[in-house]
């Protein structure tokens, strides 16, 4: 069958790039699984959102990606994140302290946007950690 | 005579210091040149997929009329992104950039469109404070290491401005394009409204696909042209920097290069003029003594 080659990039650098079998990512309108020979697309992702890139033989490719675009073309898909962060290299201690701090914000007051997106930037991050949110 | 001595001794001690520093500063500004190089090339995947997806979304809608990229008919007013330095010691880098924003207010000028600047970097913020023009925006303190939120930050204000309804119609971006170790150039290009064919490199695999979009072009094209100008500013930043530093490594380089051929001429000098001197002391002792032997000769 054929493969997706993905590219996950970040403005700062590349976060990963290699061969996979399906793809599956949250966009504004949910949740979008491309597979191999997938119709191409170009798609807004979520703020705090978890891409998972699934291999075979390998454990599965998951990573926090915040904001930014899928763009699927003949059997490429690239996720352009504003932030992305890998699951294994997520400091989970540091993001349960900053879930922490900013759903304590919230809690103060409602309205409260920054903290709002800072929450469900580290749930993501904890999320791709492997950690139940 | 031991005067001159003694001021050349203390010249050539001062220069030797300066030589000290400004080599320490080369020697800084390469190992920078490679790191910020380093950066550039990382931020390059991301530049060429965004790049890649606005022309897809742009060829693919027939007609686009995002107010990102439409061209006002009589533009009035004009930004332009001025990306300067934060420190000096970089020789000419800030005065050509300079040079250049000037020639670019000047052309847009005489075409009736009134220039606003906004400014990144200390050097280009005080240039503009000096000569008391108004800028719309100004950002200092990331000119060696930009962040991507620096890069957001500037875009946000250039595009807020864009949007604005008695802003600014068009937005310029003067900077320093990073070719190699020795050559930087200074580039002006428009950022917007946006030049829908930007790509220099033919499509390989024929015409782009057909693409569907998620939730619909309109919102695709809201949210991918101000990470598109924000990528570019961002680019635009991390080049700088590494001008920056190459034009640094070759200013403390001369600088260096000079200060040694100073030290070298004053040592010359100055064993020049001891010489002299130790030959004056020698003729006057031969002077005296011969004039000595003279006085006891004709006693005798």
């Amino acid at each position: 069958m054929a493969k997706l080659q993905v590219g996950v990039v970040s403005p700062e650098r590349e976060i990963w790039s290699g061969e996979a079998d399906m793809v599956i990512a949250k966009t504004v309108e949910g949740e979008i699984g491309i597979m191999p020979n997938h119709a191409p697309v170009i798609g807004v992702l979520v703020e705090g959102g978890v891409l998972r890139v699934k291999r075979d033989g390998n454990a599965d490719l998951v990573a926090a990606v915040h904001g930014g675009f899928i763009s699927v073309a003949a059997n490429e898909v690239s996720v352009l994140a504003e932030a992305a962060e890998l699951g294994s290299e997520v400091d989970v201690a540091a993001a349960k302290d900053a879930l922490q701090r900013a759903q304590a914000a919230i809690e103060s007051s409602q309205d409260d946007a920054d903290a709002q997106l800072e929450a469900k930037r580290n749930a993501a991050r904890l999320r791709a950690a492997g950690e139940e949110v | 005579m031991g005067a001159q001595l003694r001021l050349l001794r203390r010249r050539i001690k001062s220069v030797k210091s300066t030589a000290k520093i400004t080599r320490a500063q080369e020697l800084i500004a390469s190992s920078r040149i490679v790191k910020a190089q380093q950066r550039m090339q990382a931020a390059v995947p991301y530049e060429r997929e965004i790049t890649r997806a606005v022309t897809g979304v742009v060829s693919n809608t027939s007609s686009v009329d995002h107010p990102l990229t439409v061209a006002k008919e009589n533009p009035a007013r004009a930004g332009v992104l001025i990306i300067t330095s934060d420190s000096g010691f970089c020789g000419g880098f800030n005065a050509n950039l300079l040079r250049e924003a000037e020639a670019l207010r000047g052309l847009l000028e005489s075409r009736g469109i009134q220039v606003t600047p906004f400014v990144s970097g200390r050097k280009g913020v005080g240039w503009h404070a000096f000569r008391q023009r108004e800028m719309g925006g100004q950002w200092v303190g990331f000119s060696r290491k930009p962040s991507y939120n620096d890069a957001k930050e500037i875009a946000d204000t250039l595009i807020g401005s864009f949007k604005a309804e008695d802003g600014i119609d068009e937005i310029h971006i003067v900077s320093t394009e990073f070719v190699s170790m020795l050559t930087q150039n200074v580039v002006v290009n428009r950022i917007l409204p946006l030049e829908v064919v930007e790509t220099t490199e033919a499509p390989k695999d024929g015409p782009l696909p057909y693409f569907e979009f998620e939730p619909s072009a309109g919102a695709v094209l809201d949210s991918l042209l101000p990470r598109y100008v924000e990528s570019r500013i961002f680019s635009a930043l991390l080049q700088s920097a590494a001008s920056e530093e190459a034009a640094r490594r070759r200013a403390m380089k001369s600088a260096t290069d000079n200060a040694n051929e100073l030290i070298r001429v004053f040592t010359q000098k100055m064993n020049q003029v001891r010489q002299a001197e130790i030959t004056q002391e020698i003729s006057e002792i031969v002077g005296g003594a011969n004039a000595l032997a003279d006085s006891a000769a004709g006693k005798e």
